[in-house]
Parts: structure tokens; sequence; C-alpha cells
């Protein structure tokens, strides 16, 4: 039973952190209809800038700062220069775009940084609660993690449901062309929209990299993850984003602590394969699906 | 107001409009004729700048705008209707509505005085777009634009689909547009006997080039204009 309660635990705090990758992800998705397979890689990024902020520094918090920054400017950096492109292209040029620029940060990466993964510091203590006599597998660090991923989450929802701007990134999204007769700048919604993306992938960095240390492809695995979190919720939505998060966390974390952390990847992809079949457009999105 | 002269728009080989030139005044209706693949919407996307001329000019106010971007055409005052599905279906009527006068800030139209000329969207402004009717639609994206006060409005086959009773109904409002808030309303329509119905003017287009630009008693007067291009 104590098994349970940890694993349940664990699985949160890991599903919150595939749901902020998942995020990032939808809000490229809804913005340009591309999937960003980058994505890892640029967080990657971001999150060696910074543990070389916190290193030479020694703030953990202007490192935070300065990473989201970062995000922010190489999200709408990609998407003005890489995407913008090819935006009207079929949809797998984008996607060679995207795998090439993962394979360029990695190696850049590699070239600045080296191959050998670094330690990242967690902003609060790592050390379990105590509950009685026993100690339980959620940290103060897991909870600021899920307290992040929640505001995050949320403050997403306000942008897109409850201002003028958040109602402009939706109707570039639906209807570029409609929102253009509007008056609606809908390339700088999109440029917006992969910034926000960027910087959510950004937090998501900070957040998982004391456990998964911070290396040239270290983050391929939250990547892989966030998206099967991504599908299971449906590419369409954001809350659906959160939510595939938490239960591809939870049924990660069963999967890693009954049978074996090596059959986490493989269970990941089992139920990437199972939504494919069963539920094709995800838990939460109103489009019907697509075939690519 | 708005002038097109000589435009020429080409897809690929095709001559989609080969030196059209036309005007639109103030209060006035200008009704844009003939059969289908004449041209007459890609003149509106031409204007609007969804496409480009390969040649001739458009000038709105003075100013010419042939090479302004979509948004900045908008902007100046000259809105599009576009055809059919111009609603966003995945946002409300009132989400629809706001997003017509975003741009004009402060200035623009409250979406009060939108359910005041068109009482059916008020009851249904928290609901989805996808759940209105082909009338509602229509009604709603002629409104959306109206939000953003412009000064010309470009509407392309505001009748399609429509039953009879309503198409009569939208042709009185475009009407009453032009005369009330001095709009000048390019109206392209395949319905010719309606649009010219409340037009002042009457251009027919075929095969991208105008062969009849008349006063709309003139045109349903031509018999031989009549038969080959307006089908009544």
């Amino acid at each position: 039973m104590t098994n349970f309660l940890d694993y349940t635990l664990n699985g949160i705090s890991t599903g919150a952190v595939y749901a902020a990758v998942a995020l990032a992800l939808v809000l490229i998705w809804r913005a340009t209809r591309i999937v960003n397979f980058a994505q890892g890689a640029m967080l990657m990024i971001t999150t060696y800038i910074a543990s070389s902020v916190i290193s030479s520094t020694g703030s953990y918090v202007v490192g935070v700062i300065v990473a989201l920054a970062a995000g922010l400017l190489i999200g709408a950096l990609v998407e003005r220069v890489l995407i913008r492109p090819v935006e009207h292209a079929p949809p797998l040029n984008a996607v060679i775009v995207a795998l090439g620029l993962y394979t360029f940060l990695v190696a850049l990466a590699g070239m600045i940084w080296g191959a050998t993964p670094r330690s990242f510091p967690s902003a609060f203590s790592i050390r379990g609660y105590t509950i009685g006599h026993t100690q339980v597998l959620f940290s103060p660090n897991d909870t600021f993690i899920v307290l992040v991923v929640v505001a995050v989450a949320l403050g997403l929802a306000v942008l897109f449901r409850a201002t003028s701007l958040g109602l402009q990134m939706r109707a570039a999204a639906f209807a570029p062309e409609v929102a253009q007769l509007l008056g609606i700048r809908v390339g700088r919604m999109f440029t917006l929209g992969w910034a926000l993306a960027a910087f959510t992938g950004a937090i998501a960095g900070v957040l998982v990299a004391p456990s998964t240390f911070v290396g040239p492809n270290n983050f391929d695995p939250i990547l892989i993850s966030g998206f099967v979190a991504a599908v299971l919720g449906g590419l369409d939505s954001p809350p659906g984003a959160v939510v595939g998060g938490v239960l591809l966390g939870l049924a990660l974390s069963y999967v890693s602590g009954y049978e074996g952390s090596a059959l986490v990847p493989l269970a990941a992809l089992v139920v990437l394969v199972l939504v494919l079949m069963i539920r094709p457009s995800g838990l939460f999105s109103t489009t019907s699906e697509r075939r690519v | 107001m708005l002038e097109v002269q000589g435009v020429t728009t080409v897809y690929g080989a095709v001559r989609a409009l080969d030196g059209v030139s036309l005007t639109v005044e103030p209060g006035s209706v200008t009704a844009v004729l003939g059969a289908n693949g004449a041209g007459k919407t890609t003149l509106l996307r031409t204007i609007s700048g969804l496409v480009r001329p390969s040649s001739g000019r458009i000038v709105f106010d003075g100013t010419d705008i042939t090479n302004a971007s979509v948004e900045d055409i908008v902007r100046r005052g000259v809105s599009h209707v576009p055809e059919g599905r111009g609603v966003i279906g995945e946002l409300t009527v009132e989400e629809n509505l706001r997003l017509g006068g975003l741009y004009k800030r402060g200035e623009a139209m409250a979406p009060k005085e939108v359910y005041e000329m068109f009482p059916r969207l008020l009851e249904h402004r928290g609901s989805l777009t996808s759940k209105l009717s082909g009338g509602e639609r229509q009604m709603l994206s002629i409104g959306r634009a109206l939000v953003g006060r412009p000064r010309v409005l470009l509407l392309d086959e505001p009748s399609l689909g429509l039953a009879p009773r309503l198409v009569a109904q939208i042709m009185g409002m475009v009407r009453r547009l032009a005369d009330s808030l001095g709009l000048a309303v390019l109206l392209v329509e395949q319905n010719a006997r309606s649009a010219l119905s409340v037009a002042n003017r009457g251009v027919v287009l075929n095969l991208g080039t105008v062969v009849a630009d008349q006063p709309p008693g003139e045109l349903a007067a031509d018999e031989r204009l009549r038969h080959a291009y307006l089908g009544f």
C-alpha cells in the first residue's frame, strides 16, 4: 500500500512535467499545425543556459529567469527564421525542418558544453516528506513542480479564454485567412505562439533537470512522454495536455514501480499506439481526426 | 472612393482577372455579376490583398493599396466578408463579433449595436457559431465586418445557400447599410436579379474582363446581356 501511494505521488510529479512539455507541443500545434520535434532540444538548450548562469552567478532564480527569457527568444526566432518559410508548404516540410533543428541543437550543445551530462540544482529539497514514521516519495521540490505547472496551465487558460490577445491567437490558429481579413496580425500571433511554447518548454526543462541531469540527449525521453501526453489529451486541447500528462505520469510511474524502469519507454509507446488505435483524436479534442 | 485600375490577376496559366477597372462610391452599392469562374471572387481577394495582381493598381481614398498587407487594408477601412463560412466555428458569436473590432480599439462598434441590427444573433451570443443556421452565419459575418466601422464593404455571395425570403432580407439590409452608414458596397452575386434590385450600378464580368458597367435598369433591359451572362 505504501508502494502504491509512493508510485502515485511520484506519478503526479513526473506527470506535471510531461504536462508542461505537452502544453508546449499543443501551443505550437494549435498555432501552426506543426508537431515540434525540436521541442526537447530547445528546452535542452535553455536548461543548459540556466545551468551556466546558475554556476556563474550562484543564483538559481537568476538562472531560471534568463532561461525563460531565452526560451521566449528562441521560440520566436525559430518561428520567424525557420518555420515561416515552410508554414504554407506540405506538413512534412515543417517536420523535416524541426528534425533538422533538433540535430543541429544537439550537436551545438555538444560543442559548447561537452557531451558529459552535468547535474542541475533543484529549487527545493528533494527529500521526501515524512508522514508519521514513513518517508513518502514526494518532496517539497515535487510540490513546487506541481504548483508551477498548475500556475502555467492556469495562466495559459486565462490568456486564451479571457484576453483579447488570446482571442486573436485562437482566431489566427483556427482560421488564419479569416483572422487576417479581420485585421489580426496573424504572423505575429504565430510567432507569439512559438515563443510561449518555448517558454513553457523552458519551464519544464528546469523542473525536470534535477532528476534527468543536463546533457545533449538527456531530454529526449521527456519529449517522447510529452508527445504521448499531448496525443492522449488531444493535440488541440490545452486542458487535454495537462490531463494527458498526469495520466501518463501515473501510468508510467506504476509501470516503473511494479515492473521496472527499463519498461518505461516501451510503456509510453504502448500508450501511444493504444490511443491512436482507440481514440486517435485524443480524450479532449473537439476536432475530428486527421489522416496524415 | 475605391478605384480598381486595369487589374490583372493570374493563377498559374489562368488570367482570372484581365485588365479590370471599376470604381465604388460611398453610399452606393455596386453589384458584380457573372457566371462561375468569371473572376468575381478573385476581384474581391485581389482588392483585400489575399492575392496579388500582376499588373494594375488599387487605390483607396487616393492611396495606392495594391501592395499593402491584408491586415493593413482592413485597418484602412476596406472590409472583406468572404463567401460562405467566414465565421469561425470554434468561437462563440460574441467572440466572433469582438474580433471584428479589435484593431479599432476604442472606436469599434459595440456588439450591442450589431445585436440591435440582428436580434437573432443576440439569442445565440454565447453559443459556438458552428451551431448557427446559414442565414444567421451570414448576418454574423456581415455584422462582424461592421464592428470595425469600415468604409468599404466587399461582400462575396451573401445570398449563397439562403432561402429566397432570407435573400431579400439580406439584400434589403445591404441597401440600408449603404444609405444609413454611407458605406461603399461591392456586392458579388450569382443571384443577379436580387443583387440588381438594390444596386446603383451593375458590373458584369466574363472570363476576367468587364463586359458591362451600367445602371441596373439598363442592364436588365439589355436582353442579350441578360441571356448571355445573368441567367434571367
